[in-house]
């Protein structure tokens, strides 16, 4: 007699060792001997490495007291750091005047956030007001001398703030320098190119360094007697050109991106050189250049620590001389850490930022 | 008629209005200009020199230097009768050590982590992603203060030295390890090792061509390899041995004999390859990435085995996208060699830059010579890169 079955069987589950998270693990971590091998020492690795970072900046470090007599732990010495905040984040600057800092701050942040978030669609007036209303509201804040606010030399500056000061500046003066150089070095007048070319791959063969020194010892060679800026400012020349170079070159890649058509188009309909570069090409270039841009902001912002050499208080250099103060004797790993997790939060922030704008631009082209 | 007539009669009028003419007009501006800005630059200038009583001219690299320096290889230094000539060689020489070694280990750190973050195995291509994200975002001077002051600052002393077997100590002066000192008839030995290179390329084409004719496979790299170590053996047997080892050994205070290396080379070049390589990493990754998958089914579906398929299949595509952005990491790498400065490592721009230009005051010629010398080394590199990159570029028909 034949069963014949009147109902569908049920299906049965899959096979419990090709799904779910036994499943994962056969197939990434232990599909074969020599990856089983490779498990057992990477996962060896990164528990000791794991284990030896937990242990030395939060289980065996100090985080309560006032002097180097409080680091009693065998890990980290959380206090020197929190004895110097003040000079970490503001330099010098007068504790009585640090929060026209604080306030500079949070002007720009409503500013940046409104330009850079997805939450305001009309662009024009946060625009005027991070590009325009911000750094004039933010000079006279921070130098005074004006509004009844005391003046605070800019050798006062110093910590995050300076950083914060040196790249923004960079940038701001960087970007449009830039985009000239760039269109300079597309330009079919000869000479106009052969200027922009010559400065720029002077610029981008040469450390940054030898542009500082260059900065801070020729620059005051080359100003008639008695001009002279104050170092702040020679280290913002040598910063602003070395970036610009840079940028030009990001931003020639966006123009070389434009078909020609575009331009063609422009100019039977009858715009100028200026007016098709401005409404027509410019925008399109810079918009896929942007996360570029982001890159090379990022660059900038690393290489502002170098203003150490030419003896600006930045971040680091306040830092640095904070490990050599007698009263604070070893503290140099703190230190350094320190400042790495603070240049990495701003990094890797801004990375993330450039991924997630260019998976943004890029539209229509992913599906 | 009468009003195209009209208007080439304007059109002719106004010659500013034709683009060729305003071109020429633009570029006499520019040029007009930018002689003026150079004129004003050059004449501030030799007021100033003047009244800081500098004479100008390239004078002052015969004068004595009157400075040590830590670091001098391959040159007898001496700080009363050495020249500011000398001090520029030092400092090319020690800028070039730290480079071209940095260039190769960066290299074969970003090669090894580009393969790893690539790897299927979940957990090794997590610490490579993490090694890659981490030291990209932070600065290239941070890390390098941090392996200097923050590590090699803080091993042991001298008379405690880490040592690795009995002939190899770290401490926090730097590295020994035995040297091998020359003798009569050393001379032999790298002739030998030129002589098995020379050999063992010439092999290499033979093969290829024989290959391309019969099909059949010479085992190049063993005897390459063969070659390589054998005929420099050799060379020391019959020239009897023509070396001495020397091996570190503890005296009073330090450590004699062998070779040393000092802790601001070593931070130096830990932090400029480990930095560089993770942005080579990511060059190889995106590299290897960028050969379609297809490839490596068709070589599989044609039986190719897979050591064979990443080798002859997927790296010889992959290197054509890697090769461009590698060329710009060399001399960025050079270039950023240069923050030996904070570190006290003697390399041109600390002790040409710096203290030769603070003894001497001619800042403008000691500049120029160092921005000539890092323009012609980042020409170089790009040269032979560029050279290379043809070499492996796509022929096309």
């Amino acid at each position: 007699m034949a069963i014949v079955k009147t109902q569908r069987h049920a299906d049965m589950p899959p096979p419990v060792s090709q799904t779910g998270v036994i499943g994962w693990m056969r197939e990434n971590l232990f599909s074969s001997p020599l990856n089983i091998l490779l498990t057992v020492v990477s996962v060896y690795v990164v528990w000791w490495a794991l284990s030896a970072i937990v242990s030395y900046a939060f289980i065996n470090a100090n985080f309560v007291g006032e002097t180097r007599a409080d680091c009693t732990g065998s890990g980290a010495c959380w206090v020197f750091i929190k004895a110097r905040w003040g000079q970490i984040m503001y330099g010098f600057y007068p504790v009585e005047e640090r929060w026209r800092v604080d306030v500079g701050y949070v002007l720009a942040a409503i500013g940046l956030f409104l330009v850079l978030s997805d939450f305001v669609k009309n662009k024009k007036w946060p625009a005027i007001y991070t590009f325009v209303v911000v750094p004039i509201v933010c000079y006279f804040l921070f130098y005074g001398g004006s509004f009844g606010l005391p003046v605070v030399e800019t050798s006062q500056w110093g910590g995050l703030f300076l950083t914060l000061v040196l790249a923004s500046v960079s940038i701001f003066v960087a970007l449009p320098l830039g985009i000239v150089l760039a269109l300079g070095r597309r330009s079919t007048m000869p000479i106009v190119r052969m200027l922009c070319v010559g400065f720029i791959e002077l610029i981008r063969g040469v450390p940054l360094i030898t542009v500082l020194f260059m900065a801070s010892v020729m620059l005051p060679l080359f100003l008639p007697e008695g001009v002279n800026f104050d170092k702040l400012i020679r280290a913002l020349v040598g910063m602003s050109l070395f970036s610009a170079a840079y940028m030009a070159e990001v931003v020639r890649g966006g123009l070389q991106a434009i078909g020609k058509g575009q331009t063609e188009a422009a100019s039977s309909l009858g715009l100028g050189y200026w007016q098709s570069m401005g409404l027509i090409v410019l925008p399109q270039a810079l918009k896929i250049s942007i996360p570029s841009i982001v890159n090379t902001f990022i660059g900038l912002f690393k290489d502002t620590t170098l203003v150490l050499i030419i003896g600006l208080l930045d971040l680091l250099s306040i830092v640095k001389a904070g490990t050599t103060d007698k009263e604070w004797v070893g503290m140099a790993t703190e230190g350094y850490v320190f400042v790495a997790a603070v240049f990495w939060g701003f990094c890797f922030g801004m990375s993330r930022y450039s991924i997630w704008l260019e998976n943004k631009l890029h539209t229509g082209h992913k599906r | 008629m009468t009003a195209e007539a009209a208007d080439l009669e304007v059109a002719k009028l106004s010659k500013f209005r034709d683009p060729r003419y305003r071109a020429i007009f633009y570029q006499i501006v520019v040029i007009a200009l930018f002689i003026l800005f150079v004129a004003y630059v050059s004449h501030n200038t030799a007021v100033n020199l003047e009244k800081r009583g500098i004479a100008s001219g390239f004078g002052f690299l015969s004068q004595p230097s009157g400075f040590g320096i830590g670091i001098v290889l391959l040159m007898d230094y001496s700080s009363q009768t050495s020249t500011h000539l000398d001090v520029l060689i030092i400092g090319i020489i020690n800028t070039l050590a730290v480079s071209i070694s940095g260039i190769f280990f960066a290299t074969l750190i970003g090669f090894i982590f580009g393969v790893l973050r690539l790897s299927k195995n979940w957990v090794v291509n997590k610490i490579a992603a993490v090694y890659i994200e981490v030291v990209r975002n932070i600065p290239l001077l941070v890390q390098l203060m941090f392996w200097y002051f923050a590590v090699l600052s803080v091993l042991p002393l001298v008379g405690d030295s880490i040592s690795i077997g009995d002939n190899f100590f770290i401490n926090n002066r730097g590295m020994n390890f035995p040297a091998i000192i020359p003798s009569d008839g050393f001379w032999l030995i790298p002739v030998a090792l030129l002589v098995a290179i020379v050999a063992s390329v010439m092999i290499s084409k033979w093969a290829s061509k024989r290959q391309d004719l019969t099909g059949q496979i010479f085992p190049v790299f063993w005897t390459s390899l063969g070659l390589i170590i054998i005929l420099p053996v050799i060379a020391s047997f019959i020239m009897g041995g023509p070396f001495t080892i020397s091996y570190p050994e503890f005296g009073r205070f330090s450590i004699n004999g062998g070779w040393s290396l000092e802790p601001e080379f070593l931070a130096l070049l830990l932090g400029l390859a480990i930095y560089t390589g993770a942005f080579i990493a990511e060059i190889v990754r995106s590299g290897i990435n960028s050969v379609s998958h297809g490839q490596t089914e068709a070589a599989h579906s044609l039986g190719i085995r897979g050591s064979f398929t990443m080798r002859l299949v997927i790296l010889p595509q992959a290197l054509r996208v890697i090769v461009p952005p590698l060329t710009s990491q060399y001399p960025n790498l050079t270039k950023n060699s240069s923050l030996a400065t904070a570190i006290g490592y003697a390399d041109i721009t600390a002790i040409f830059a710096g203290t030769s230009l603070n003894q001497t005051g001619q800042a403008i010629e000691v500049i120029l010579i160092t921005m000539v010398f890092y323009l012609s080394i980042s020409l170089l590199i790009s040269m032979f890169m560029n050279w290379y990159n043809k070499r492996i570029a796509l022929v096309e028909r």
